[in-house]
């Protein structure tokens, strides 16, 4: 039988791989057979991650990615590697009329500058091996507009303009760079920021699939894009919603 | 906490309801201006001036303004 999603012989990077959609790719990617390299702020729960993944030869690296010097730590523990994914994001809940430059700096910081500054810096180091692929974890947020999300919206929006950008300057070397955009997605992101498990659980049965996604729904689709057999697909933005909208 | 300054707060959520209209004993789901969008201001509202967390479900418990404050309160 065909193994199409393979990952053998890859060293992949997984960041904001503690918890969520982060560490459900992780776990997968180590079962598909890559080496896998995961990063996050705590260690307690990056611990736990990897306890979940399969095989020996993963590493966790510590790292809290909005200081330049911890990238460039990052950077050095990693070999050359076939795959990143950038997972690491944070949640924003607040109406237009709220919005304070410190939620901007704090929502921007995370979900557009450190996945940039981070791909800035595997470029320059050269540290991504002909072929390799670029996943970006946006959110159907970004053209799918909700009460109180525009700063969450509007981050999103513009790491999938970066990664379109980003594919056309990596194509030249067989890279290709492609987002996936979830809609609602069972994890810490969605119920820490005010939102009550009640009006979500309401909420979730208006998708046409009946419920909201599982890290676990996810996590295919981005193995599929770090595999071969999606060695066409490049500026593509993936939707993936259950239906809901 | 001051019930005063609290319906005053509560209050200016609303854009266009006479803020003459709202007193402690307002019922205010019963405002013509009440929507959710106005339940999400008021929730932002308490965190930022008060540092507690009320959740959707139980603001619309609350009958009055008195009853929400008295559930900030307990907080």
């Amino acid at each position: 039988m065909a193994n199409l999603f393979s990952l053998e012989n890859k060293d992949i990077l997984v960041t904001g791989a503690s918890s969520g959609i982060g560490r459900a790719i992780a776990v997968l990617c180590s079962q598909s057979g890559a080496t896998v390299y995961i990063t996050a702020r705590r260690e307690d729960k990056l611990d736990e991650t990897l306890s979940l993944m399969a095989g020996t030869s993963n590493k966790k690296i510590i790292a809290d990615l909005s200081k330049n010097e911890n990238i460039d730590d990052l950077i050095e523990q990693l070999p050359k590697i076939d795959g990143v994914v950038h997972c690491a994001g944070i949640g924003s809940r607040v109406l237009c009329k709220s919005v304070t430059r410190e939620e901007i700096d704090k929502v921007m910081g995370v979900n557009f500058i450190v996945p940039v500054m981070l791909q800035t810096t595997l470029l320059a180091k050269k540290k991504l091996n002909k072929g390799s692929s670029i996943v970006f974890i946006a959110s159907y947020g970004a053209n799918s507009p909700a009460i109180a999300n525009s700063i969450y919206s509007a981050s999103k929006g513009a790491i999938i303009s970066y990664a379109n950008c980003l594919a056309l300057e990596v194509a030249p070397r067989g890279i290709r760079v492609n987002c996936i955009s979830p809609a609602m997605v069972w994890t810490d992101l969605i119920v820490k920021d005010g939102i009550d498990a009640e009006t979500l659980k309401e909420d979730e049965k208006k998708y046409p699939l009946g419920r909201y996604g599982k890290p676990e729904d996810i996590a295919p689709l981005a193995v599929y894009l770090l595999s071969d057999s999606s060695s066409w697909m490049t500026t593509t933005n993936v939707k993936i919603t259950g239906g809901g909208s | 906490m001051n019930i005063q300054t609290f319906v005053k707060n509560f209050a200016e959520q609303f854009d266009d309801t006479d803020i003459r209209e709202i007193k402690k004993e307002t019922k205010f789901q019963e405002l013509e201006e009440w929507s959710s969008l106005i339940l999400i201001s008021i929730i932002a509202m308490i965190k930022t001036e008060y540092g507690k967390n009320v959740t959707g479900p139980e603001i619309r418990k609350c009958n009055t303004v008195k009853d929400l404050f008295d559930l900030v309160a307990s907080k």
